[in-house]
């Protein structure tokens, strides 16, 4: 006797069953709209920053006497094409200033309103947990402690981040018009010192850009992509661990 | 290949609908980041303003800078006062950042100077340092800002430029908008917005750390400007004239916003 193959075709077929694809929503449209407009503006703002900052250039790491570094040497400079440019730095600053801050505002605004929020600030363990996340992802831990959309080092993260956008539109303000707004001078602990922060929130920019792509890198493509299409496929077989946590979160 | 489907043919299958949300989401991106470049390389190549009252920005972005200039004259107030110190913190040796207008080489006699302010039909008031100096003093101490980014705590003394104003009966020239300043060689020439020039901190200044102006800090009177850059703060004024138009001004032409204020 011969066993047709056609025995099997009652069977399921495999795949459906190991795993189920699902569309999980992770980043909303106005989030994606927000984050993808800011980076070009952010772009030029620093860049045009940068041939304002040229015109008195007087920043650098010096420790005891010895200087480590000066913002920003000359190869710097000439690679990017930035010296004898104020004028246009300031023109083209003084324009997006207006586009960094309505973004921001929007993004604020509309974080606070849908609720998003709740995922996005520390809540009080997250301090502790950024720590045992930060072991992790250097491969000093084994697992990580459960999150929900973000962890505790992204929320601190993306939290701070918000925070220093504030902070250099206030210091922005405070140096752009002093006399005007003598009070956001005053609160910035003055003029010299207002440009000082603002220079150095700069700074806090580029090393967030450069960890943040790191870990967009390692985080894969599907992570990625999600801010992009705003949703993630997972697979929807119910695994009881992920329940639990949904469960516990829900309940929290 | 079809496989037989008990599901509803209109219904999206879960593959089909992850790459359909994925194929929308990545063109409107992709065709959004081209857009976005395309608006950037726009602006970066869009052409100088022909040479005017001000020359030398992208016209969008002298467009802009008037615009903004718009918004911010609305919390301008003659109440915002430039923060003043005590004159123990009045740096002893006061920067000299330019020579524009008041040059070494060009000679110059502090003593047969008379500043001219050109009224209308012709007429000129001629007045004199020791006119000036007769005049209730003012002293500021405050940060002095450059557009390069640098600023400097000076002491300066001089004439409220309203004061003057009320002196020598300019109050209906002072409802004009603007005030331009010359050097006497024309070299250096600015443009004030009136609100600015009638603001109390500003001064016609004739001494600095109460000594008489030296002539690399525009002896024997300069203008000193707190609610604006260094750059509008002219050094060795000849003449000074009012308008309802804006008079030139030696920055904007190369670049610089018009009004430059603080």
């Amino acid at each position: 006797m011969w066993v047709p193959s056609l025995c099997f075709k009652g069977l399921p077929p495999g795949g459906n069953y190991v795993s189920m694809k699902a569309i999980k929503e992770k980043h909303s449209l106005a989030m994606r709209w927000c984050h993808w407009v800011n980076f070009p503006i952010l772009t030029i703002m620093i860049w045009s920053g940068m041939l304002i900052y040229w015109a008195n250039d007087e920043y650098s790491i010096t420790i005891f006497g010895h200087t480590f570094f000066r913002f920003f040497p000359d190869w710097f400079y000439n690679t990017l094409q930035i010296p004898h440019r104020l004028s246009e730095g300031m023109a083209f600053h003084f324009l997006f200033m207006w586009f960094f801050t309505l973004n921001g505002i929007l993004y604020i605004l509309y974080t606070a309103i849908s609720g998003e929020w709740r995922e996005l600030v520390p809540k009080r363990n997250s301090f502790k947990e950024a720590w045992q996340v930060l072991l992790h992802d250097l491969h000093l831990r084994k697992a990580a402690p459960p999150q929900n959309k973000y962890n505790a080092a992204q929320r601190i993260a993306y939290t701070a981040i918000i925070i220093m956008g504030i902070g250099s539109v206030i210091t922005g303000m405070a140096i752009y018009k002093p006399v005007q707004f003598y009070y956001l001078t005053w609160l910035c602990g003055g003029y010299h010192f207002a440009r000082i922060l603002h220079f150095v929130l700069t700074l806090g920019y580029v090393f967030f850009f450069v960890v943040h792509i790191v870990q967009v890198v390692l985080a894969g493509w599907g992570n990625f992509s999600s801010a992009i299409s705003g949703f993630e496929v997972v697979n929807e077989n119910p695994v009881p661990v992920i329940d639990t946590t949904n469960e516990d979160e829900k309940a929290g | 290949m079809k496989k037989p489907d008990k599901k509803i043919k209109k219904e999206l299958t879960i593959a089909q609908k992850i790459s359909r949300r994925n194929f929308i989401s990545f063109a409107a991106f992709t065709v959004l980041a081209a857009g976005a470049f395309e608006g950037w390389r726009w602006l970066y190549k869009s052409p100088d303003e022909i040479t005017g009252i001000t020359g030398e920005a992208h016209k969008p972005l002298r467009k802009a800078l008037n615009q903004t200039e718009l918004f911010f004259r609305k919390v301008f107030s003659n109440k915002h006062l430039v923060k003043t110190y005590p004159k123990s913190m009045a740096a002893r040796h006061v920067r000299v950042n330019s020579d524009i207008g008041v040059e070494a080489k060009n000679k110059f006699d502090p003593a047969t100077w008379k500043l001219q302010v050109i009224k209308t039909g012709g007429e000129v008031l001629q007045v004199t340092l020791p006119d000036l100096m007769a005049l209730p003093k003012t002293e500021i101490i405050y940060d002095f800002k450059c557009v390069e980014g640098w600023d400097q705590i000076s002491h300066w003394g001089g004439v409220k430029f309203s004061d003057f104003i009320r002196h020598y009966k300019l109050d209906d020239y002072a409802k004009m908008q603007y005030v331009g300043m010359e050097t006497p060689d024309k070299r250096y020439y600015v443009g004030i917005d009136m609100p600015g020039a009638m603001h109390p901190q500003t001064l016609l200044a004739y001494e600095v750390n109460d000594k008489l102006l030296p002539l690399e800090h525009g002896a024997p009177l300069r203008l000193i400007i707190p609610v604006k850059y260094g750059i509008k703060n002219l050094k060795r004024i000849g003449s000074i004239t009012f308008s309802n138009t804006r008079p030139r001004d030696y920055w904007a032409e190369e670049g610089y916003d018009y009004y430059s204020g603080l």
